[in-house]
Formats: C-alpha cells, structure tokens, sequence
C-alpha cells in the first residue's frame, strides 16, 4: 500500500530479516502517509489495551463453564489514573477485599496453589489470553496433582504483587497470577504470568519467576502452562522461587520449551 | 541550623531542609508524588521556589543534601568542586544566578569557564526558576564538544544515535536496521545496540558485528554494545583487541542507587582507562558513554529523600568527572509513575538537558515514551522541536520510531532528517563528508534520489 507520490526504499528486501519498521519510504524527510497510519493504529491499540477494562464477568462464565468458580477483587487503586500514577496502591487489595478474604480464608486457604487473573495494563491481553491459558494450566495442574484453590481470583487495577497480598491471606504455598503485560507498540495483547513461591507483601520481584510474551504471535498457550508446571513442581519441591529457582532448573531441560 | 520559610499573606511556609526546598519547589510531576515529597498544593510550590530564589549559591556547598560521609557522589562533587571557578558567582543567590545565565554578556566560553564551579545541585536549584524558554536560551548558548572518530556537539550540527535492537539479537536482523539507518543519514553518534541478552558471547558477537560494518565502510563513527560495565571490563581483560569503542553504563545520582545498577564510581574509573588504553579514536579520548533518567534513583528505593529532579542533576555530576563522548537522559522510559504525561515529559526533558550543558556534559535527549503514559508522537515532536532549538547534541534513531526490543517509542530516522531541515542543522562534520562520499546526500544533505546501487546494500548477501 504505497502512495505514487512516496518515495519507496529499494532495500525493502531486508524486511525479512527484522520485524522493525525499516525501508518505509519517505515523502520528503516524512513518512509516506500509509505509514503513519499504520503507526497510529497499533498505537491507538495499545492505548486500548492499557485504558479499556477487563470484560470479567464474561471471563467467569467462561470459566465457570470449565468447571471453575470466581471471586472479583480490587486493588487499592480505585480508578486507572490512579493505577498508574501508584504501583504500590495496585499492590494492596482494598477493604471489601481483605474483609472477604478474611471469611473465605478457613474455606479456601492453605491450598498448594492460588491462580489468579489480574488485568495489570493490558485489558486485550487478558480477554484474548486468559482463559485458554488458564484452562490448559488447570488441567496441567490436575495431571500433576497439584492441589490448587477451586476458586479463581480476578483482580481489578492489579499490579503482580497484588497476588502477594492474596495469597499470604489466604496462606497459599504459592501463587500464579496471570496479568497484562505492558503493550508494546506491535504487542498490544501480551500476557505474561509470575509464579511466587511463600507469597507475603513485600516479596521482590526477584523472588518470582516470569514466563511472558503469551500472545498470538509470541509464546501459545500449551506451551505457558507446560513452562508453569514445570516451574511450579520445581518450586514446590525446592520450596523457593525467582532467581535461585531459575538457576537451577536452567540445569535440567525445561518440556516444552525450544 | 538555617530556617527556610516563606510568608505569603498570612500564611507561614516552612521548610525542613535544602532538600525539602528543592523538593517542594519543583515542578509538579507523578514521581515526586509517589516519592511524597512533592509540594502539596500549588501556593506551596511557589513559596518554595521563593526560597529557594532567595537562597545564596554558598549554602549549597554548606549542607550537602546527601550526606557527605555516606554517599560517595556528595563526594565526588564536592571534593571535584572548582572554588576559582566558582568565585565569580559566590555572592549570588539562586534568583541571581538565573538572572546572571540569560544576561546577554554571558555567552558560551563565560559559561564554560564557570561550569566547574557549579554543582549539580545549584544547577538543578536554578532550572527549578526558570520556564521552558529560559532552559533553551541558555542550554542553546552552552558549549561542549567531544571527539573519538568525528565531532559531537558543533553548533549547528544535530547528531543521532542509530539504535538497532533486536528482540532475540539475530545479527542479520540487526544489520538490516543499521543499514537502513545510515541510509537515511543517521549513526553519527554512536551506533549503539541494547543486547536482548546479556550473555558475553552475545556481546562479542555484536561487538565484531559493529566493527566489521565500520570497518568495510570506513564509516567515521563509534559502535557501542550497551552491557553492564562490568561485561565490558571483562571482555578488555580477555582481548586486547577488543573492538570495543565506547564503554557504557547507565547511571544515577546517588552512591546507593548506583549501587542497585551494580556500579562504583571506582569501576567507573577501570573502565575509563582500559578503553583509553586501546587507543581506538582518531580524533579524541572521550570514550565513555552514559545514560540517565529521572526517577531511577526512586525506582531503586535510593533517592534519599531527594526529589528525581535533583538526583537526574547529580548523575551529571557523576558523568562529567569520566568526560564522556555521550550522555543522554532516556526521559520517558521510566513510566507515568515518575513523569506522567507529555506535558511533565518536555518539561523534563528540557531540565535534563539544560543541567547536563551548564554542567559541561555532552548532552543528548533519548525523546521517549511508553504505552501506559499519557503521551504520543505529537508530544515527541514537539520535545524534538524545543530540544532542537536548545541545541541538543544527539537523539535516538529507531527504525520508525518503534523499538521492538525494549517495546517503548523514541525518535526515528526521519524525525531526525525533520529536525535538520527545519533547524538547518547538519550531522557532525566527518560524517556528513562520509554521507556525502556514499552518495547517500546530495546537495544540502537531503537524502539523494534512491538507487539501488549501494554497496552497503549487498553486504547481508556477502558478510
């Protein structure tokens, strides 16, 4: 899709060795106008994917329908501005939560595993990717036998660390939180998942262990719940997470992994 | 201890400290808030400025807003402070010194003269005064120039940092970049990559991969793989040969946030003679390239107490002492959490630049955004636009804008060819003889009709 007025690059052939947006031509100094079209979409979509909010009670139908239940939970930010001016408010769960968690705890606490889907700052990422990650994670998690809370959290305004709070509540051994990835400009629908092993407010991120770039174009589904099985049964048998768990296992060959 | 307050009507503002001053009278941005420590209503943030006019230029010297005996950049700057410098300005307040920087009898070589008598904090304290237009009048006068293989920092010349990233590092994915970058007449710089990883071999690998292109060209620049300086000191050790050109580091303007970038200012120090010693310039020794950003010391829970203003005007204390080739602020990488949106972005942006230059630092703006701040291109432009008015030694080029390795946007090569056509400015002089050799300008250094001609253009077919 090129303008006659555009001056087109003859070495349009290196394209095919790098997704960066090389050879687009000029008018002038400018880009040709087909171009900054292009740029402004995949822009407009990741504005899109960090400003719109989680459609969640589809994503509990759905989940309901695999056979899971759901509870909806808010971090202490209370609106998206405020979100992402305050990492450490998308951190906490807010009142009503810790009041419910409170009463949920002697029936849903002390499982191996809490799984938990936050929005973080891709809504596209969540809705495109939650769900059919999550399901293959569960059934993953079943295979293996490892136990794990029947209901699934969905945080709102959620930053990873907001499964700290959860878990260390819920006195989880570990958590799974499946959260948006910040979008890139050509990765609006990124999501990526951590695993914290002893969740407790105030973990670093380097206690944890990040499997990321699940999106259509990146990491598939099965693959993510492979890599997280894996990661979970490591952590759980060396009672520990983040980097030293990584260093270990970078030892042994990772299924499903290339 | 001295008392800073300020009475406007009748209401009383008081102060706890130097820091507090600078603190509450700084601009209003997310970080500072995050931080909180920033100025709680907007009288406040005027009435500090008040103070902090009416603070004498001395008492920075006086109370060392880190402690000296705990941080090893109060010592840097302090013990590196030149008095002779200095003494022209030690009866001046803050006000003055604003007033002093725009007069018209202070031109570049006046600046230069005094640069060593300021610290970093006085710089931040007086820009803290001034509007926008103040920071590019007197950046634009500032004069720094460095020099490897060509000449940064010439009035009117614009240069640019080609930045090739690559999500998995793949050479020829790379290459590609660079190529289609110095053919849109960018790289004078340095080209520079950010490996996806950081692994030594990587890091050999694209070091002779940059080398190799430079060398079969002859292209009059510097190449640069930014690692962690203590990769780079490892693989000097491992080679003498090492094609290693400039040695990169980000930095930060306190000991202990520093220390969470896993550096000193002594290895610093290591690395800055082990790339003197191979000797690989041909027209300076700058060999030292540095980046910055406000809001890393915080980030890293290492700002103490300061506002990120002032600790982005203390890693220029940090860079000025290892006379680097390049520095650049990346100053809207770090997220709305630090510089919310387009608005607190230029106004940093400008800041940075502005203290860099009157600090004597060879200043360049990495004009940047990410996704979940309030920001777009027509905010880059317009930060380009001022930068270019102030004079900014170099920018960022990045393939149409979009760093598909780091997933943030900067500047792109035509925004740069933008930028020189409307300012008039040309890339730095050896270059520009290069582009013009390959035929890759013609007249005026506007790019020249398109051919498919150009050896660089067979070199992924046969390198």
């Amino acid at each position: 899709m090129s303008s006659k007025l555009a001056t087109p690059d003859p070495w349009q052939g290196l394209r095919r060795f790098t997704d960066a947006r090389i050879a687009l031509g000029r008018v002038g100094h400018a880009l040709p106008t087909a171009e900054v079209m292009r740029f402004q979409l995949s822009h407009a979509q990741a504005r899109d994917a960090v400003q719109q909010s989680v459609d969640f009670d589809a994503i509990a139908v759905e989940l309901e329908r695999c056979g899971l239940a759901t509870e909806t939970v808010h971090s202490q930010a209370t609106d998206r501005a405020r979100y992402l001016k305050r990492p450490d408010l998308g951190r906490l769960l807010d009142e009503s939560g810790q009041r419910w968690l409170r009463e949920l705890r002697d029936e849903l606490g002390g499982h191996d595993v809490v799984l938990i889907i936050g929005d973080g700052l891709s809504a596209l990422a969540v809705q495109q990717q939650a769900v059919p990650t999550l399901t293959q994670i569960v059934q993953r998690l079943r295979q293996a036998g490892i136990g794990f809370c029947p209901t699934v959290f969905l945080a709102r305004q959620a930053r990873v660390a907001l499964a700290d709070d959860i878990g260390e509540r819920l006195r989880a051994t570990a958590t799974v939180i499946l959260i948006g990835e910040r979008p890139g400009l050509s990765s609006p629908d990124s999501l990526g998942i951590y695993l914290t092993y002893g969740p407790r407010r105030g973990r670093q991120n380097a206690e944890r262990n990040c499997i990321s770039n699940i999106r259509s174009a990146g990491l598939g589904h099965l693959q993510a719940a492979d890599k997280l099985t894996y990661l979970l049964q490591e952590s759980l048998r060396c009672k520990l997470s983040g980097v030293d768990l990584k260093d270990r296992s970078d030892l042994l060959s990772l299924p499903g992994s290339d | 201890m001295t008392t800073y307050s300020q009475t406007l009507g009748s209401r009383v503002y008081r102060f706890e400290s130097l820091k507090d001053v600078l603190a509450k009278a700084s601009p209003e941005r997310s970080g500072d808030q995050l931080a909180g420590i920033a100025a709680t209503s907007a009288e406040q943030r005027v009435a500090a400025a008040m103070v902090l006019m009416e603070t004498p230029l001395r008492r920075f010297l006086e109370e060392p807003v880190v402690p000296y005996e705990r941080d090893e950049v109060t010592r840097l700057i302090l013990d590196g402070h030149d008095a002779g410098a200095f003494a022209p300005l030690s009866g001046f307040t803050v006000g003055d010194l604003r007033d002093w920087l725009l007069s018209e009898q202070v031109d570049g070589a006046r600046l230069t003269e005094v640069a060593q008598g300021l610290t970093p904090e006085m710089a931040a304290a007086v820009s803290k005064l001034m509007r926008n237009q103040d920071l590019i009048t007197v950046a634009r006068k500032c004069r720094v120039v460095t020099r490897f293989r060509n000449t940064i920092g010439l009035p009117g010349r614009l240069s640019t940092r080609l930045q090739p990233n690559h999500p998995t590092d793949d050479p020829k994915g790379i290459l590609a970049a660079i190529i289609d970058g110095l053919l849109y007449a960018n790289g004078d710089a340095v080209i520079g990559i950010n490996p996806a990883s950081d692994s030594l071999s990587t890091v050999h690998t694209l070091l002779k991969l940059l080398d190799e292109l430079r060398s079969a060209y002859a292209i009059p620049t510097q190449a640069c793989v930014l690692t962690h300086v203590s990769s780079q000191l490892q693989i000097m050790e491992q080679d003498a040969q090492a094609p290693i050109d400039l040695v990169f580091q980000s930095i930060a303007g306190t000991e202990q946030a520093n220390k969470s970038f896993g550096i000193t200012l002594s290895m610093l120090q290591e690395a800055l003679a082990a790339a003197r010693a191979l000797r690989r310039g041909t027209l300076g020794n700058n060999v030292m390239y540095f980046e910055t950003g406000q809001g890393s010391a915080l980030s890293a829970e290492a700002h103490e107490g300061l506002d990120q203003q002032t600790c982005e005007a203390r890693a220029y204390g940090v860079a000025r002492h290892f006379e680097p080739l390049l520095v650049n602020t990346v100053v809207g990488f770090i997220g709305p959490e630090y510089l919310y949106d387009g608005k607190q972005i230029i106004r940093a942006g400008l800041e940075d630049h502005f203290c860099g230059k009157l600090l004597g630092v060879p200043m360049g703006v990495d004009i940047c955004y990410t996704n979940h701040a309030e920001a777009d291109q027509n905010d880059m432009d317009n930060l380009l636009t001022l930068l270019g008015v102030a004079g900014v030694h170099f920018i960022m080029g990045v393939p149409g804008a979009d760093d598909i390795m780091l997933n943030y946007q900067s500047t792109s090569f035509h925004d740069a060819l933008y930028l020189r056509e409307v300012m008039g400015l040309r890339p730095a002089p050896e270059f520009e003889a290069w582009l013009q050799s390959m035929r890759i300008v013609g007249p005026a250094n506007r790019l020249a009709p398109r051919t498919s001609g150009n050896p660089m253009l067979s070199y992924l077919q046969t390198g």
